[in-house]
């Protein structure tokens, strides 16, 4: 029996006797360019301090995911970056981005959004034509012409790979779609606006395998222009697309590493625990 | 008594209850309709009312009841809309807010005699504005309010949540994103709740009694200079409503044909009541399929 | 600085439309917020009036029997101010019509609701809310042609009187408290229902012992929800009372209510005078008495809760 149990967990002779209780991997900002860094986050509900020391570096041009258990604190720390918080909770601390505190007061919040964009667990598309979707936001703020906007909508559609299979129904009611087209739509959507960041909020949750297949292949294919930082609860997704991966529990980033050091020798017995299926 | 026998007979008592209830009601409706559809005539729905002999008709009253309408619409729309909107988008739970919704509460369970009082000492007598259409059209207002506000806040919140923070997290303002996104949304129940409040605005006459007037001077139709008091259109004329003449000739009218103006103004009523809350539905659900076709 | 930190430093399009948007809603929500207190703050002024200016006792005005403003009684030297009557005529009307309306209210609900579910939904539900919306004049026309007279014949004297107006607000309130309480019983859990069926219950005894019970918060919220619209409905209930300010003998003899001497009397009195102040008053009972029910649906409300 024993020998048996030891077998199911083949990592934990990774694990020295003295291990850490967290790691989190210093990034040496000579080498890599830093796109966006945290330091002392804490996010309150109330009076409930629902994350806290959230100290972490984000590669340009990487892809980094956030794993842990529902209720970890992984998605409340991803939608801080952006400040969708700031109407339900209280986030104390700095958010670094190209030289400034964006979490500060004289930070215009909307302005900054469209350079850190972000897509949600549910696709959220507008009520409106799949044109109009990608466009509505673009002429909102400025001028284009048809044939801006025509080669936007085609750019960022073949982006997100959505564009073979709508290209002759853009007035189509972008409700039609399915729920994978819709949210790649949505990134379509997001990527119109040239962000540098991507926040993704576990945005394959509500796709079924292929589409989530498809959309990992599309994520690759955006890590060339883009940050992408993605909130995943399949941890099978985060070892296959990302550079880096924070493993969350319990309202604190316990490890945080190369992927490919957090999946094979991890330095935290709780990440071993966690991404070896024995947690809780 | 064994279980179902119980069962047996407290079915047949619902029965009956929601049989006779029916039978009332749609007796009701009938006796209106039945007694007033005959007296209906081009004639009576475009003719003067007439004090002291037959052969009177509603015109002027339904004139006025559609026009007080229209008015205290324009008026409370916009104000009930933005109010909605700040209600929904933009409060954030606090004792202010709580206050306010327990305001608008209470004023929507106000006696709508007492809004007229209001209306009568303020616009009538501190205003000077008399007995006027003006005077009528912010009382009805006041009615209105606080139901259209919780009427088009429902409306507002049925719209997910996930449509105001894809226009957030693209930067939009809340507002934009609620004129251009929630708001187009959400056109269909709106459309239901503002016709449904008119039919109410429509039929009320308490708060019109001391506002409006209870007297329908005769109207140029051939004026259409709002400054005229004789035209249809001036705001600081009397006007008494069609729901306010029926009060009136039943309280005290003397015209030989009593019962059947009566009867007629009270089927018109009913009948433009009716087709307000039928269309209300109807007109949201086409809407509704319109906006989700394109 | 690069162009895109400039650009996040600075006031947005995006902040200036928000701030647009939340003044100008804001003052839409203070404009009917400053009505409601207007409304209150003139009425109760106007009402304090009768006891301050005119020195006449609050016990005097609210359990005094003969009301007659307009006349000054020898005895007292004082203009009869007894409220009493009015008070008693909008009571007994309301209570009454909200006792008569509940049963019927809730057999039609549980009709429609848990008996004949398909008819209930096609047929009745629009019934019900199209009547809700029918004008309370309409309810007093045919008060008067029918419910009157058939008083009148049944008992005699006019008809005029505290039944008739009984009457006429049970069938007013009756589709507003149905379909509130249609509202309720739709409310109650699925689980409920099967869960007491699966143990053997009648439909009956599912009904009166389950589905009941869990909805008897949301009923008596309908109850109270009929009862503040019979107690400030006017026109209808003026109509057929009867407009006679003594005190009510019997059901059958003509009475008044609050609404209906308001209705009758503020255009013949002159501003200022003891006799408008105390309409006033009466308008102020009238705005109290909905605060009370106010207060009662929430008090059901956070009941209904903590079960």
């Amino acid at each position: 029996m024993t020998d048996k149990s030891q077998e199911l967990k083949p990592v934990s002779e990774f694990i020295p006797e003295t291990a850490p209780e967290r790691y989190i991997y210093d990034m040496d900002e000579s080498k890599h360019e830093i796109a966006l860094s945290t330091e002392n986050l804490q996010v309150r509900y109330g009076d409930k301090l629902s994350l806290s020391e959230g100290d972490l570096r984000f590669e340009r041009y990487k892809i980094t995911s956030l794993i842990g258990a529902s209720g970890s604190g992984k998605s409340t720390f991803l939608r801080s970056l952006n400040r969708m918080n700031d109407d339900v909770a209280n986030v104390t601390g700095n958010i670094w981005y190209r030289g400034l505190d964006i979490n500060s007061k004289d930070i215009d919040v909307y302005e900054m959004r469209r350079h850190i964009g972000m897509v949600f667990q549910r696709p959220n598309p507008f009520a409106k034509s799949i044109y109009d979707n990608i466009t509505f936001p673009l002429t909102r703020r400025g001028k284009y012409t048809k044939a801006e906007l025509d080669e936007i909508v085609e750019t960022t559609l073949k982006q997100a790979a959505l564009w073979d299979q709508v290209k002759d129904e853009l007035n189509k009611s972008a409700l039609s779609l399915s729920g994978g087209q819709a949210q790649r739509l949505v990134i379509a959507r997001a990527l119109a606006l040239k962000p540098d960041i991507l926040l993704l909020d576990e945005p394959s949750s509500a796709l079924d395998p292929i589409s989530s297949a498809k959309f990992e292949d599309t994520l690759l294919e955006l890590k060339k222009d883009y940050t992408i930082i993605i909130v995943t609860h399949n941890m099978q997704q985060a070892a296959r697309i990302s550079d880096y991966t924070a493993f969350f529990n319990q309202g604190k980033v316990i490890e945080y590493d190369l992927t490919r050091k957090i999946f094979t020798r991890p330095k935290v017995e709780l990440t071993n625990d966690y991404i070896s299926g024995n947690f809780g | 008594m064994n279980a179902k026998t119980a069962d047996k007979i407290a079915t047949a008592v619902i029965y009956a209850i929601a049989g006779s209830v029916v039978l009332v009601l749609v007796a009701m409706l009938a006796f209106i309709l039945v007694r007033g559809l005959p007296h209906l005539s081009w004639h009576f729905l475009t003719a003067q009312a007439r004090s002291f002999e037959a052969g009177g008709g509603i015109g002027i009253q339904l004139f006025n009841s559609f026009y007080l309408l229209i008015l205290a619409m324009l008026i409370s729309f916009p104000i009930a809309l933005f109010a909605a909107m700040y209600l929904n988008e933009y409060a954030k739970p606090s004792i202010w807010i709580s206050i306010v919704r327990t305001a608008i509460e209470v004023m929507s369970s106000l006696p709508s005699v007492v809004v007229g009082l209001f209306g009568f000492l303020i616009f009538v007598v501190k205003f000077k504005l008399g007995f006027s259409i003006i005077s009528g059209a912010i009382a009805l207002t006041f009615f209105n309010l606080p139901i259209l506000t919780r009427s088009i806040e429902t409306s507002l919140s049925q719209i997910p949540d996930l449509q105001r923070e894809a226009g957030a997290a693209l930067g939009l303002s809340r507002f934009e994103t609620v004129i251009h996104i929630i708001l187009p949304a959400s056109v269909p129940s709106i459309v239901t709740g503002v016709v449904i409040s008119a039919g109410r605005v429509f039929g009320e006459a308490a708060a019109l009694i001391f506002t409006a007037g209870q007297s329908a001077p005769a109207l140029n139709f051939g004026d259409w200079n709002p400054f005229n008091t004789a035209s249809p259109l001036s705001p600081f004329r009397p006007a008494e409503t069609l729901a306010v003449h029926i009060w009136k000739i039943n309280s005290e009218g003397i015209m030989p044909d009593l019962s059947a103006v009566s009867a007629g103004a009270s089927a018109v009523l009913i009948i433009v009541v009716l087709l307000f809350n039928f269309s209300a539905r109807r007109l949201g659900q086409l809407l509704y399929k319109k906006l989700t076709k394109s | 600085m690069d162009l895109i930190t400039e650009k996040i430093k600075k006031t947005s399009l995006s902040t200036k439309q928000d701030r647009f948007g939340k003044i100008i809603s804001g003052m839409a929500l203070l404009l009917i917020t400053s009505v409601v207190v207007l409304i209150f703050g003139f009425v109760m002024t106007r009402g304090i009036a009768t006891f301050t200016t005119d020195k006449v006792s609050v016990s005097k005005f609210l359990f005094g029997t003969n009301w007659n403003p307009s006349v000054v009684d020898p005895k007292t030297n004082q203009p009869g101010i007894g409220a009493l009557p009015l008070i008693v005529g909008s009571l007994a009307v309301t209570f009454l019509a909200a006792l008569i309306a509940t049963p019927f209210a809730i057999g039609t609900a549980v009709f429609m609701t848990e008996i004949a579910k398909k008819r209930g939904a096609k047929i009745m539900q629009p019934v019900i809310e199209l009547l809700v919306g029918i004008p309370s004049v309409v309810y007093g026309v045919i008060g008067l042609t029918v419910v009157v007279p058939a008083v009148r014949a049944l008992f005699g004297g006019t008809g005029l009187g505290i039944l008739s107006g009984t009457i006429v607000l049970f069938v007013m309130i009756l589709p507003t408290i149905t379909s509130m309480t249609v509202d309720t019983l739709k409310a109650v859990p699925r689980h409920y229902r099967e869960s007491a069926l699966a143990i053997g219950a009648t439909r009956w005894q599912m009904i009166y012992k389950v589905i009941l019970r869990a909805a008897t918060p949301g009923i008596l919220t309908a109850i109270v929800f009929g009862m503040a619209r019979a107690f400030g409905e006017a026109l209808a209930v003026q109509m057929v009372i009867g407009n006679s300010a003594m005190m009510p003998t019997s059901l059958v003899a003509p009475a008044a209510t609050l609404t209906s001497v308001l209705t009758m009397g503020i255009g013949n009195t002159v501003m200022g005078t003891l006799q408008n102040n105390v309409l006033w008053s009466l308008a102020m009972i009238l705005l109290l008495m909905s605060l009370v029910f106010n207060l009662l649906i929430r008090l059901i409300g956070r009941k209904g809760e903590l079960k």
